[in-house]
């Protein structure tokens, strides 16, 4: 279990040197760090066309490195600064991974428990 | 396993983790459905994969093979050669599951469930047990040093700004 926990990391962690591996993402952290920006502000600026820049920007919210949101027409960037409590001993963490775990699978239990008394009814009948 | 009777959850919902050992660490909770629902679902791949993966995660199991009989043998697939597998030492319907976890370089750790009947409810004790401390040692530090490069990386994209 500690494993699947490891390899999550190891996976999280490559997705973001990946994306830091490109200049242009570099830059759009830079100027995210200094301010939040829409998609068309940062394509104007790193001379982009707003395809081209959806994409660094996809390869970055995918890193877990940007946030983005959309605020009527218009898609916010900003840089993801990890909360200091996310960062924790992996017996947290472990114990984390359980609770929400255990909190997905009291959910199909429900589902189950319902199934079971709607066919035990049907078989009463 | 020795039954500590003091870390035991009553209430469902809540879930307790201790280190047992400088090998075991034990994972206790209590469901409020009957034991054979709850073996069921820790059974039955096609119940087992909507919840195995929790969502913070972010990773998607592709593939679920189960065989779980004594002897029978899982494999957990979540894409791109990352595979978990190993093979079940025992299992007792709505009693218990013992399997083995083989994904790793060195000696796996070994997980016992048990399922036992608290008035209607479920308790659920899982044990991990590592076949040295050093084995525990070496995956509990391999995550924190990872967790200690993400620190490294946020103060960098700290420094950008």
């Amino acid at each position: 279990m500690l494993n699947h926990m490891v390899q999550y990391v190891t996976e999280e962690l490559d997705a973001s040197f990946a994306a830091l591996a490109d200049g242009t993402r570099r830059g759009v952290l830079e100027q995210l760090g200094r301010t939040d920006c829409s998609i068309t502000d940062l394509a104007e600026r790193f001379h982009m066309t707003l395809t081209g820049m959806r994409k660094h920007v996809g390869v970055l919210e995918d890193a877990g490195l940007v946030v983005t949101e959309k605020v009527g027409r218009v898609r916010y960037c900003r840089i993801r600064r990890r909360r200091l409590d996310e960062v924790t001993s992996w017996i947290d963490r472990y114990h984390r991974m359980w609770d929400e775990r255990f909190d997905e699978l009291d959910q199909v239990l429900e589902t189950m428990k319902a199934k079971e008394q709607r066919d035990g009814r049907r078989r009463a009948e | 396993m020795d039954a500590d009777e003091q870390s035991e959850p009553t209430e469902a919902g809540h879930t307790v983790v201790e280190r047992r050992s400088d090998r075991e660490i034990v994972v206790t909770r209590m469901f409020d459905a009957p034991v054979h629902l709850v073996f069921q679902a820790w059974s039955t791949a096609e119940l087992f994969r909507q919840w195995w993966v929790p969502r913070s995660m972010g990773m998607t199991l592709h593939e679920c093979e189960m065989d779980v009989r004594t002897g029978g043998s899982y494999r957990l697939n979540f894409g791109e050669g990352m595979d978990f597998f190993g093979r079940y030492l025992e299992v007792v319907p709505s009693s218990r599951i013992v399997w083995t976890n083989e994904e790793g370089v060195e000696g796996g750790s070994v997980t016992t469930v048990t399922f036992e009947e608290r008035d209607g409810r479920t308790l659920l004790v899982l044990s991990e047990q590592y076949p040295s401390a050093e084995a525990l040692e070496a995956e509990g530090g391999a995550l924190d040093a990872l967790e200690e490069t993400f620190g490294q990386l946020e103060e960098l994209l700290a420094s950008l700004g």
